[in-house]
């Protein structure tokens, strides 16, 4: 008997669980019996979107850990508990609660604190600092009272932090020591570039600014007082001034530790104990601590590696970033500061639109050895991988980050990068890996980003991910091909635009203008629903009946057998004792099987296509009308019981929800698309599972977008925040109508986002800044579906002519002898083969 | 009598299907007004035990003329029944003709001669 060794990891922060999840994926999770301690009262969250705790998410949509993670990979985690002492003879540790462990090998993970400057005053009320969830929350108890906000600290952080004071409505402040903004990252045309458009966003910028002293004041609860005498008044005080490495523990038990702090490790990460490992940033390296995530990932990747008998050395990381911080991008790349002995500066300013971009560039012009950034990412990704490869510039660097006025591209040919080119350095994914994972037939970004992970770290890397794509697909010689069948060499896309273009109306008309032959039930059914989803006329007009799916042809859902399934709308899932009861005699006279949906209504199955339009004439009377259970449309708005009766209830869900399925009822879409409203963010109606979900919190409506269950479940992104109702329909009319226009046939809004180039933020730009000036006609667009809206079934019991097909034989009033039901708890239920056979010999004896 | 009056031209649903008994048999017609076209074939789908063949899409593969099951979209060819995923599954396919603006149907006889 082979017994477990013990591994304990100290801290799970981000890089602490990235490290755990390391461990489990490789075989030696098996060798290990894992123990972590925690000092939060939380498991892992994403530290680095910290503020986006202030624009609506909450401390699980952070979050880092998969649900039930610990529990599956047999982990014991101690939660809020920490490490208080080891003894590296015995090669034991004790816990602040007690708990007392024998390890074969400890792992550091235990981060960083938020460095505080020894100013008088630094203690006193409402003087913050800004790192964990509890942080934010006393800053959200202190916003509560107080009106001005400042940060101390103008670096990365600090601007995150402003900008989450802003978002908590305090007039906002930073105050910075250097002489710019994120002095490390810009240089001063960089910094002052930075400072005008943080400043043009409301946040007011002091600069050369020492802090002396911290005091009561006047109109405030607190006055900064500098070294040049100037005074701010300010309620709160945020510190952002640098990090610290967490390394008490490692200096009460003798491990060799920094001059400045960290604890040193080698390059496998290893400590003075060679049982000992430190990773992330409390880790010092070649004299160097990393504040980032990715050389923390790199490290708990090379700690895996190293206990797995690999050969791996962490090299150090680079410190490249890129980010938007309020909504301004800004970036920096190597040696911004031309140190390089006789390097050479380009750099281009446009002080219109706000844009900065510097080259740093080595004496003999043929290699990058850093940029600047400001206003204009969009050159990051190919200046990065020129910069990390060596890859020889052209002839004029400076046409790098000229604009260019034509459509000559001077980006980077992907086909210059390396295999070992990283594309995504959150998950350290290289150019062979995407390439590898596309040659096994991952032909999406979608399918990409499930695969190997790229881009669905930061996101920087997607637009460098999605070329890497293309030019490896034409190089691998993928004929992509986007038609939709061989009667139309369209997708669904172009056909949408023809449409519009040509004002086409009938599947005919399509045929002849733009396909041959005669269709199929390919594309009959997307042009069927393309026109439906546009024009809005009822779909058994002749000229469309021919067109519609198995479901759409009788407004019913298929069985097995050949019968149908009839659902009612129930808006919002809300139903009175009455309709209830008629909805029970229908079911009861005509002997169907009923059964609960999971959108909240009521499925009757067994009809026979005869007695649908009696079914449905039933219905109607009493009230209901089509719920588009059989199309591709707008299904259901689930919603929670909300403030009307809830105790927890924030706002009252069940009414905008009823508002917003009668609104979008009948709106026919790529797919099927599901609603949810929750009236607090308890969140029981599920809305961050559904392609558009609203959450109701004291600010307004929260809004959520492109989630899914089903097959592959997502959970949707917060798309906006605060809204009033007017405002939240606008986005959503919007939302739905740019879907319609241009998903691919049968893309669901989730896969149709992720495939969006620019993603989440694009969708945004379009739906939210009319980045495409096309808002008014999306809801224009809307508001025809809306002004046409007909109960598809009430239109078809009227008429005639429609319900002619409604039976199953065109010259007898006979039924289809092959439709048999046997009874199940007290229900039928289709009759199986060989109960069928046993059947029939009963009626012949 | 081997052809049968089974409905006026104006109870078939153009560019789509319906079912008609003839012998006890469930026979689909589909019927293409465009080039006056009728195709009868068996009713049954041999992959899902039902009678729906009458309420696929019709259309054309490769030039065959074809209904694609509502149950699980095979397609079989109009006029030869055979499917086209699976060449060794064949459906009855019959005589179809209009006259005098009645439609007829021959289920003894295969084919569809118009």
């Amino acid at each position: 008997m082979t017994t477990k060794k013990t591994l304990v990891v100290i801290g799970n922060g981000m890089v602490g669980q990235s490290f755990l999840a390391s461990l489990v994926a490789s075989p030696l999770k098996d060798e290990y019996t894992i123990v972590t301690f925690c000092e939060e009262p939380r498991a892992a969250y994403d530290r680095v979107h910290l503020s986006e705790f202030f624009s609506g998410k909450t401390a699980e949509d952070l979050s880092m850990v998969e649900p039930g993670f610990f529990e599956q990979h047999g982990i014991t985690i101690h939660i809020g508990d920490k490490a208080a002492t080891i003894d590296r003879q015995a090669k034991t540790l004790v816990s602040e609660k007690g708990v007392s462990i024998a390890y074969d090998k400890l792992v550091f993970a235990t981060g960083s604190y938020p460095f505080v400057p020894p100013v008088p005053g630094h203690d006193r009320p409402q003087c913050l600092v800004y790192r964990t969830i509890e942080d934010l929350e006393a800053m959200a108890a202190a916003a509560k009272t107080g009106k001005i906000g400042t940060v101390i600290g103008g670096g990365l952080l600090g601007l995150e932090a402003a900008k989450a004071l802003k978002d908590l409505g305090l007039t906002t402040h930073v105050v910075q020591f250097a002489p710019r903004l994120m002095e490390m990252q810009m240089d001063d045309a960089g910094g002052a570039m930075l400072r005008r458009k943080i400043e043009e966003l409301g946040i007011t910028v002091h600069t050369g600014k020492n802090t002396i002293d911290i005091s009561d004041g006047v109109d405030c609860i607190n006055k900064l007082v500098f070294a040049d005498g100037d005074e701010l008044e300010t309620d709160l005080v945020l510190f952002s001034a640098g990090i610290r490495p967490r390394d008490e523990l490692a200096r009460d038990c003798a491990l060799k530790v920094g001059a400045r702090g960290g604890i040193v490790i080698d390059n496998q990460c290893k400590t003075s104990d060679p049982d000992i490992y430190a990773i992330g940033e409390c880790a010092l390296w070649n004299d160097k601590i990393f504040g980032l995530v990715a050389p923390g990932y790199a490290m708990a990747r090379t700690v895996v590696a190293d206990l797995a008998g690999e050969a791996a050395s962490f090299t150090g990381a680079d410190m490249s970033t890129k980010l938007k911080l309020m909504g301004v991008d800004v970036a920096s790349i190597g040696d911004v500061h031309a140190k390089s002995q006789g390097a050479l500066v380009y750099s281009y300013q446009n002080g219109d639109n706000g844009i900065y971009k510097r080259l740093v560039v080595s004496q003999d012009k043929k290699q990058l050895l850093g940029a600047v950034l400001v206003g204009d990412n969009s050159g990051y990704g190919t200046l990065l991988q020129y910069c990390l490869n060596g890859i020889e510039l052209p002839e004029n660097p400076d046409a790098l980050i000229l604009p260019h006025r034509s459509d000559e591209s001077v980006g980077l040919g992907v086909d210059a990068l390396p295999a070992s080119a990283q594309i995504c350095s959150c998950y350290d994914v290289t150019k062979g890996a995407i390439c590898s994972a596309i040659e096994a037939g991952c032909t999406s970004i979608g399918a990409l980003k499930s695969e190997t992970k790229a881009a669905t770290g930061c996101g920087g890397c997607s637009a460098l991910l999605k070329s890497v794509m293309d030019c490896e697909l034409a190089r691998q010689g993928f004929e992509v091909n986007t038609d939709l069948c061989e009667h139309f060499a369209y997708t669904r896309q172009d056909l949408y635009n023809l449409m519009l273009v040509g004002e086409i109306k009938t599947f005919a008309d399509f045929l002849a203008k733009h396909g041959k032959g005669h269709g199929c039930e390919i594309c009959k059914p997307t042009i069927g629903n393309i026109l439906a989803s546009y024009w809005n006329e009822h779909i058994l007009e002749p000229s469309h009946l021919g067109l519609q799916d198995t479901n759409d042809t009788f407004l019913a859902n298929m069985q097995k057998d050949g019968t149908y399934s009839v659902v009612p709308r129930i808006t919002g899932g809300e139903i009175s004792p009455d309709m209830l009861i008629a909805l029970g005699q229908v079911g009861k006279k005509y002997k169907l099987y009923t059964k609960i949906t999971g959108g909240q209504r009521v499925d009757l199955f067994g009809a026979r296509v005869d007695q649908l339009p009696h079914i449905w004439k039933e219905l109607i009377d009493a009230g209901f009308e089509s719920g588009h259970a059989y199309g591709k449309s707008l299904r259901t708005v689930k919603s929670c019981v909300g403030s009307t009766w809830c105790r927890y209830g924030v706002d009252d869900s069940v009414g905008l929800a009823i508002e917003l399925e009668n609104r979008y009822k009948g709106l026919r879409s790529p797919h099927k698309i599901k609603f949810a409203v929750s009236g607090c963010t308890r969140e029981c109606a599920e809305a961050q599972g559904k392609d558009v979900g609203i959450i109701a919190t004291e600010n307004g409506w929260n809004l959520y977008v492109c989630g899914n269950g089903g097959m592959k479940p997502r959970h949707a992104d917060l798309f906006a925040t605060g809204l009033d109702k007017d405002t939240l329909i606008k986005y959503i009319d919007r939302f739905l109508s740019f879907y319609v226009r241009t998903a691919g046939r049968l893309q669901r809004t989730s896969v149709w986002m992720e495939n969006m180039e620019g993603g989440l933020d694009y969708l945004k730009s379009v739906v939210i800044h009319d980045k495409l000036g096309l808002c008014e006609q999306l809801e224009q667009q809307m508001q025809h579906v809306i002004d046409t809206y007909q109960c598809e079934w009430k239109t078809t019991i009227e008429d005639e002519s429609k319900l002619k097909r409604f039976r199953h034989f065109i010259n007898s009033d006979q039924q289809d002898d092959n439709v048999v039901f046997v009874e199940e708890r007290g229900q039928i239920r289709p009759a199986d083969d060989n109960e069928r056979k046993h059947f029939k010999l009963l009626e012949v004896a | 009598m081997i052809w049968q009056d089974v409905c006026g031209v104006d109870d078939l649903q153009p560019n789509s299907g319906v079912c008609a008994l003839v012998d006890q048999q469930q026979v689909a017609i589909f019927y293409l007004p465009a080039n006056n076209q009728c195709y009868a074939i068996n009713n049954f789908d041999p992959f899902g035990h039902a009678n729906v063949l009458s309420r696929g899409l019709i259309g054309d593969i490769n030039g065959q003329p074809v209904v694609a099951s509502p149950l699980y979209k095979q397609h079989f060819n109009l006029q030869t029944g055979v499917c086209l995923e699976d060449e060794t599954v064949k459906i009855p396919v019959y005589g179809i003709r209009i006259n005098n603006n009645r439609v007829e149907v021959n289920v003894q006889e295969s084919g569809n001669e118009l």
